[in-house]
């Protein structure tokens, strides 16, 4: 467990070395203080679209830190050759794919704190309401979200070649998923057999992300989510991420280091 | 004859030439007619009106607080409701029926999908309808010839928001970018009928969104007869009103034609006859 907790710690210190955060945090923080500036109709009181641009520009950050930070973890080490002294330590591979796991879970949730502060104090400072029970929730199933990400990227930088084509696929299968996820059932039920059938066992056997977002509870104040649901969301995501960990494990066991 | 390099790129660089010149007469002439005025016209050319509509719609599912069909739900092509709200049309319990995209779960996945999502269909109230109006803002920025952005937005400024000021900016700003439109202008005599109390200049409002309507082609004013007969209508109510009673009689024979329910119409007219003679002999 140490060990795991060791590879962790590098790959959270990797975080706050890099700029990757930064920027994107201020770019963030400026956009959504240059929106707020904005005057409709000399209306002060007005909040909600500004609690709608900061939280899609936290999505998008978020989503960007855990898919870049994850996909280079592995080829990294290898290009760079110090794979083979890590795992000479002894370090297992099924240590080293879960280390690499936790480090980038814990370094986009630390991302994700501070984001979600900001946007607290901005609309808290703004509006004077501080619904910190629908923030804590949507928080928290965007951490999970970002956990099935990680450990799909963890997957799919095994398999593909190169860092980039990683974060292309993986990008791509996420907004996929959150844009279509929802509805992929409604058209495949419109589909002609045999497409229907596996539209619908793609619906049924992905990783439902779109349950993850929030964004229209903080944004609509309409109230939070009960404990029942949020408990099995976040053992769905469990499993997922359990699913992918494995995945990788097994593609990584066999696979040759030399690049 | 065998021609040359050198003589076929010579005849292409003067057939670029002549044809660069050609287009450059005609691109300037174009640019002359549809020149973009502001930055998002610059930036974003005719696609910008593909932008205004989303930001048109996104004033309507914050209107929903969310609970709002997608391009999959049926409905989604519904008309939406903050226009039929500015027209006063009151939700019916059929329309609410209509509304409820969402039906039975589909599937275990929809079901359980739906503890993360906004399932009550429920509309801004008590002054938070201002969170509609960024996105009409953005909308008239991105489109300034979407007349129901303006009408839309002055309707909830004014009888929402209680801001005729700022609605009467909102309507002027339309009526800039849209000289002739009828409906800005019925919305503007609204607006100085009942808030400001100028008759007179409602009624100049009012007659000049009746030429208007007049003006406008057969097609259009037979798929906006509704606007017109407002129009009509509210002129010769206004006529009546401050004593008028000629110009109130023209315009509701005008209304006769115009209104489905002429009945109605031929009462007031009735009633405006009986008026009229009761002032002659007060005189």
């Amino acid at each position: 467990m140490n060990t795991t907790f060791a590879l962790a710690g590098v790959v959270i210190k990797e975080l706050y070395r890099r700029k990757d955060f930064y920027v994107l945090f201020v770019l963030s923080a400026l956009l959504t203080l240059v929106s707020g500036a904005a005057s409709f109709f000399h209306d002060r009181n007005i909040i909600g679209y500004i609690k709608d641009i900061c939280l899609l520009l936290i999505w998008i950050s978020a989503l960007i830190i855990a898919v870049v930070t994850t996909a280079r973890q592995i080829p990294a080490e290898r290009e760079a050759r110090t794979i083979f002294p890590l795992l000479a330590k002894p370090v297992s591979r099924w240590q080293l794919i879960v280390g690499k796991f936790l480090g980038c879970w814990l370094a986009t949730g630390l991302a994700l704190l501070v984001f979600y502060v900001f946007f607290a104090v901005l609309v808290g400072t703004r509006d004077g309401h501080w619904p910190l029970g629908i923030y804590l929730e949507a928080a928290w199933m965007q951490w999970l979200m970002l956990a099935i990400v990680i450990a799909m990227v963890l997957l799919g930088s095994i398999h593909f070649a190169a860092p980039s084509s990683t974060t292309t696929i993986c990008v791509s299968v996420v907004v996929g998923i959150l844009i279509l996820g929802g509805h992929l059932r409604q058209l495949a039920l419109l589909q002609p057999e045999p497409v229907q059938t596996l539209l619908s066992a793609v619906y049924f056997l992905m990783p439902h992300l779109e349950w993850y977002d929030l964004r229209d509870f903080v944004v609509y104040e309409s109230g939070i989510v009960g404990g029942g649901p949020l408990l099995l969301a976040s053992l769905y995501a469990a499993v997922w991420v359990a699913i992918f960990l494995i995945l990788a494990w097994l593609g990584f066991r066999r696979k040759s280091l030399n690049t | 004859m065998k021609a040359s390099p050198p003589v076929i790129l010579f005849a292409l660089v003067v057939l670029m030439f002549t044809l660069a010149l050609q287009l450059d007469t005609s691109f300037t002439v174009a640019r002359r007619t549809e020149q973009p005025k502001d930055v998002m016209g610059a930036v974003f050319g005719e696609g910008r009106k593909l932008f205004a509509e989303q930001s048109f719609t996104m004033a309507d599912v914050y209107f929903h607080s969310g609970y709002y069909p997608s391009v999959f739900d049926q409905g989604a092509q519904a008309q939406k409701e903050i226009i039929t709200a500015s027209h006063g049309q009151k939700e019916t319990e059929e329309d609410e029926k209509k509304e409820d995209f969402m039906g039975r779960p589909r599937d275990w996945v929809d079901a359980f999908g739906r503890h993360f999502k906004i399932t009550q269909h429920t509309h801004l109230e008590g002054h938070q309808e201002r969170e509609i109006l960024p996105w009409l803002r953005l909308s008239a920025s991105l489109n300034p010839h979407k007349i129901d952005t303006y009408t839309v937005g002055a309707y909830f400024l004014w009888e929402h928001l209680n801001r005729p000021d700022q609605a009467e900016i909102f309507l002027r700003e339309g009526l800039r970018n849209n000289p002739d439109s009828y409906e800005i202008l019925f919305e503007l005599g609204r607006l100085y009928r009942d808030v400001e109390h100028d008759a007179d200049h409602a009624c100049n409002l009012f007659e000049l969104g009746i030429k208007k309507f007049q003006a406008a082609s057969a097609s259009q004013q037979k798929e906006d007869h509704v606007a017109g007969e407002k129009l009509v209508v509210n002129l010769a109510y206004l006529e009546e009103k401050i004593g008028n009673y000629e110009s109130a009689l023209k315009w509701f024979e005008v209304a006769c034609a115009l209104s489905p329910f002429p009945d109605e119409m031929r009462k007031e007219m009735a009633l405006i006859r009986e008026k009229q003679a009761a002032a002659k002999k007060v005189q």
